[in-house]
């Protein structure tokens, strides 16, 4: 599998007609198209669709055919509208906030494997970088709202802070099970070793019995990192007005809300490649039928990881539509006292089952 | 002895959790902040301005300031004939104005001395008792919203759209009615009415169960309102609190039975009080539990006046409004039960105009909301919504 | 039905007068017995029975007497409403009391002071819903309440001038450079 895997790579990146690198313009640059993509078009236009959905309600439909191009206009909408900046403002905090905040969550991106071909960077400490890199996003957060000199924005990004420092613990410790079963930190050996004739069996969520535990832990905790519903309090609107980002306006508002996107569809596509085989497909080889092998290579490869993404970015929009939020203490009570022990739970069980039992 | 230093400046909270008592100690004496929650605040429903003193995220204290909305309803009720107070009335609690025409109307009649035909009296209570689930319905529903809960919010908005299109079906208008008058209601049911009304009922009933099953047996939501806001019986009587609010913290009073007025006295419904299995009586979840309870009753109330109403044969609903509304010289403080509790009208008469001398209205969230001051006290800001809310306020009714 | 001795000095008039009326009586013969000339006739109209109190400075004595004499339990203040009288020279307030889930009896109570400084005694820590009813009243008329916590204006802003529900009441040309009257 391997060899395939940078066979593909190198005939891809060896294509170059008439002496250009397109080959190596097209790695790059699949995944960003995508994010692109994903982000503007379908991120946004899919949350009120499954909002609506939910809600009985037929949601954007008046934008080209069902809706589709509402978001289109949304940008254009946010484009047009004046950049504001409060004249209290600490300006320089107030204006990189939102690029930091996007730079944290889309420079994950880069060792996201979209496909056995496609790829940033493979780094052999992918998975530590990712979880490394996305921490820079509290940096935004508190520059976003300590910049605004409103009080509901610091009150927002503290909670924020918090809320993500504390759950980088067990999210970091239900991501290291996930290591070691796999035995390395690069993004595309994990899925190598996920990947078989057997399609799903080979996942790691079904290979070791323990494996649902850190599974649900790194989900639950991966909410609160994304500020998403139900531990959606650094800008629950009904307490703090918008939170962090109550005095943006514009396309810095656009930006912030593109981050979060990019970060939901990020810890989305960790989760499914730490667990779920990323780019390997499910199906399994029955006998003649070789469902397996027809269903890779690498535009399956890219459609599988967006497909697993997609699956859940639905979840976490499908609770944020059902729950209510949690108050902040009992959030950290999740956290401390629930989230972290098991997470060492799991962590030792993890080990004792890689160590002594398989 | 320290904590009880600590509780003294107000830097110790505790929360009541069952058996359990949390308790969140403060080390750091921080500097207090002035926080506005308002008059711009998503969750103040309205233009109700908080000025919190803050510790961190603690409340020190919130003190309301109100008066945004006021539109000087008593000033211009002395310069009103009667009839045409009604319409002011509507304006004041905007989510309940059938309720509030019907509560000026039983004031004045106590004056006017005429009968009310029998069927009025059934059709005043079945579109107040409409309009009362509507009502419960975006307290509900705004609930939710305060605690981070979106969609039961807008399931609430769906089926009140049913009542808005049926009071507009009837009154002509979708929520100021301007429809109950003195002394009568302004146009007979039109043709279909009833039969609608009882498949709303029919409809609405499984629709209340979903909604019970989305909200009130959700555990992040019940996490987030037991225990929080508690206001024990007999300071709740002493705020003078009224309505679901009392029935909140246990107190069987409603004075649809205890004054009963109109045909109420007829009707078999019951008052529904939290009898502490799923919250601890009077706090935050026990006045939900009471709403959600109260649409229940007002079910089967509409069924039963739809039973029991006279046929319109022969009817005249404007048959007892007097032509000129001079009630003779006194005074009355007419009451009803308000979806907030009770709206009181205070209206004195000289005898020789069709003004009236004085028109006060004694507002049920009014009175609910002073006590806002002692219930922030030592809570969190996420917890100050979720009080706010469970008071279910409307500033119309409020500043008037 | 003990006070009814007490009543023979007020003129009964119908034997049928409502029940409301009925337990007035008795609720006003027991405040009378106590506090004798403090406190006026009762005046027995179906609609809203009502006794005034004439001494002004009683009325806070008279007010916890009424919430805590076993007799009369008057636990709940449904509404405090301002009043003017013109006639009189006099501002005043109107409080509706009920006895919530005890004796259920309910009354008025009427209070008066002079138009110009009058003071009322506050009773807002008998009933704390009094303390924002007689801010209002405060706000729409002018007496001022003894001893009330907390003497703001609520509905008006702080720096309205006049008080609006009296009935000289002439609303002030301009109001931060906005012309008021339209």
């Amino acid at each position: 599998m391997s060899t395939s895997l940078n066979a593909w790579s190198d005939a891809l990146s060896g294509f170059s007609p008439a002496g250009l690198p397109l080959g190596l313009l097209i790695i790059a640059a699949i995944p960003l198209v995508f994010i692109a993509l994903y982000a503007l078009t379908y991120g946004v236009y899919g949350e009120r669709k499954i909002s609506a959905f939910m809600q009985d309600r037929l949601g954007p439909m008046e934008v080209g055919k069902w809706g589709i191009l509402q978001t289109l206009a949304d940008i254009l909408k946010l484009l047009q509208k004046e950049d504001i900046v409060n004249k209290e403002a600490d300006k320089f905090l107030f204006v990189i906030g939102p690029g930091v905040l996007f730079v944290g969550a889309f420079l994950a991106f880069a060792v996201l494997p979209f496909g056995p071909a496609f790829i940033g960077a493979d780094l052999n400490v992918g998975l530590f970088y990712a979880i490394g890199i996305v921490a820079l996003e509290v940096v935004g957060i508190l520059a976003a709202g300590w910049g605004s000199n409103n009080k509901w924005a610091l009150y927002g990004a503290i909670r924020s802070v918090a809320q993500i420092v504390s759950y980088e613990i067990p999210a970091a410790i239900a991501i290291l099970c996930g290591a070691m079963m796999a035995g390395t930190l690069g993004m595309q050996q994990i899925i190598l070793q996920q990947q078989g004739e057997y399609g799903f069996l080979h996942y790691f969520l079904f290979q070791n019995p323990i494996a649902w535990l850190p599974f649900l832990i790194y989900f639950i905790s991966s909410l609160a990192e994304t500020n998403r519903a139900p531990f959606d309090i650094p800008e629950a609107e009904s307490e703090l007005v918008a939170g962090y980002f109550t005095e943006y306006t514009g396309m810095k508002f656009a930006v912030i809300f593109l981050a979060e996107y990019g970060s939901m569809f990020m810890v989305s596509a960790i989760i499914s490649i730490v667990f779920l085989g990323g780019w390997a497909s499910p199906l399994p080889n029955i006998g003649a039928l070789a469902l397996n092998d027809w269903t890779s290579g690498p535009l399956w490869g890219a459609f599988w990881i967006v497909m697993k993404g997609f699956f859940f970015i639905f979840i976490q929009m499908w609770l944020r539509w059902t729950l209510p939020r949690l108050r902040v203490d009992q959030l950290m009570h999740l956290c401390w006292k629930v989230l972290t022990p098991f997470a060492f739970v799991a962590f030792v069980l993890t080990a004792v089952w890689e160590i002594y039992v398989k | 002895m320290q904590e009880l230093g600590l509780a003294e400046q107000g830097s110790l909270r505790v929360t009541p959790d069952g058996e359990n008592r949390i308790v969140i100690e403060k080390d750091l004496s921080s500097e207090e902040m002035i926080l506005n929650m308002g008059p711009q605040h998503p969750s103040t429903h309205g233009v109700l301005r908080l000025e919190c003193r803050t510790d961190g995220e603690v409340v020190v204290e919130a003190e309301p300031y109100l008066g945004y909305l006021h539109r000087c309803f008593e000033k211009h009720a002395e310069m009103t004939d009667y009839p045409g107070i009604v319409p002011y009335v509507d304006r004041m609690d905007y989510l309940a104005a059938m309720n509030s025409d019907f509560a000026y109307a039983i004031a004045v009649e106590k004056l006017l001395d005429i009968e009310i035909p029998r069927r009025v009296e059934f059709m005043r209570v079945i579109v107040s008792e409409l309009n009362r689930v509507a009502s419960h319905l975006v307290a509900i529903g705004t609930y939710a919203i305060d605690l981070g809960a979106f969609t039961p919010f807008l399931f609430c908005f769906r089926d009140r759209e049913h009542i808005m299109n049926l009071l507009e079906w009837v009154s002509g208008a979708r929520m100021l009615y301007n429809y109950i008058l003195v002394g009568g209601v302004s146009h007979d049911f039109p043709k279909g009415f009833s039969e609608r009304t009882g498949e709303f009922v029919d409809y609405f009933r499984p629709k209340a169960v979903e909604l019970q099953k989305l909200l009130t047996e959700n555990e992040i939501f019940v996490k987030r309102t037991k225990g929080i806001g508690m206001m024990p019986a007999d300071v709740a009587i002493n705020y003078g609190w009224s309505g679901p609010m009392l029935r909140g913290s246990g107190v069987e009073w409603d004075l649809r039975r205890a004054d009963g007025y109109s045909v109420y006295p007829e009707l078999d419904f019951e008052i529904p009080v939290p009898d502490g299995r799923f919250s601890d009586i009077g706090d935050s979840l026990s006045r939900h539990l009471v709403r959600a309870m109260e649409m229940e009753q007002s079910l089967n109330i509409i069924e039963q006046c739809l039973d029991k109403m006279p046929s319109p044969e022969g009817f005249d609903p404007r048959a007892a409004i007097p032509k000129r509304i001079r009630p003779r010289a006194g005074e009355v403080y007419g009451r009803a039960e308000n979806p907030r509790g009770e709206l009181g009208f205070y209206i004195v008469s000289d005898g020789k105009s069709t003004k009236p001398l004085r028109c006060k209205a004694r507002s049920s969230c009014f009175v609910n909301l002073s006590a806002m001051k002692e219930l922030s006290q030592g809570q969190l800001i996420p917890d100050l919504v979720a009080i706010i809310g469970s008071i279910d306020i409307v500033l119309g009714e409020i500043d008037r | 039905m003990d006070n009814e001795s007490h009543m023979s000095e007020h003129q009964e008039e119908t034997p049928a007068s409502s029940p409301q009326v009925e337990a007035a009586k008795t609720v006003w013969a027991i405040v009378r017995e106590k506090f004798a000339d403090a406190v006026s006739p009762l005046d027995e109209n179906p609609s809203m029975p009502f006794f005034e109190v004439l001494d002004t400075d009683a009325w806070l004595d008279i007010a916890l007497f009424l919430r805590d004499n076993p007799k009369l339990r008057f636990n709940y203040m449904a509404c405090l409403s301002g009043m003017d009288y013109p006639d009189e020279g006099k501002l005043g307030i109107v409080c509706n009391l009920e006895s919530l889930g005890e004796h259920g009896h309910t009354i008025a109570v009427k209070v008066k002071c002079a138009r110009d400084g009058g003071v009322i005694p506050s009773v807002a820590r008998v009933w704390k819903t009094a303390e924002w009813h007689e801010r209002e009243a405060y706000d729409m008329y002018g007496m001022t309440f003894g001893s009330h916590p907390d003497m703001r204006r609520i509905l008006c802003p702080e720096d309205w001038e006049g008080f609006p529900l009296r009935k000289d009441y002439q609303v002030q040309e301009s109001y931060h450079g906005i012309r008021v009257p339209y």
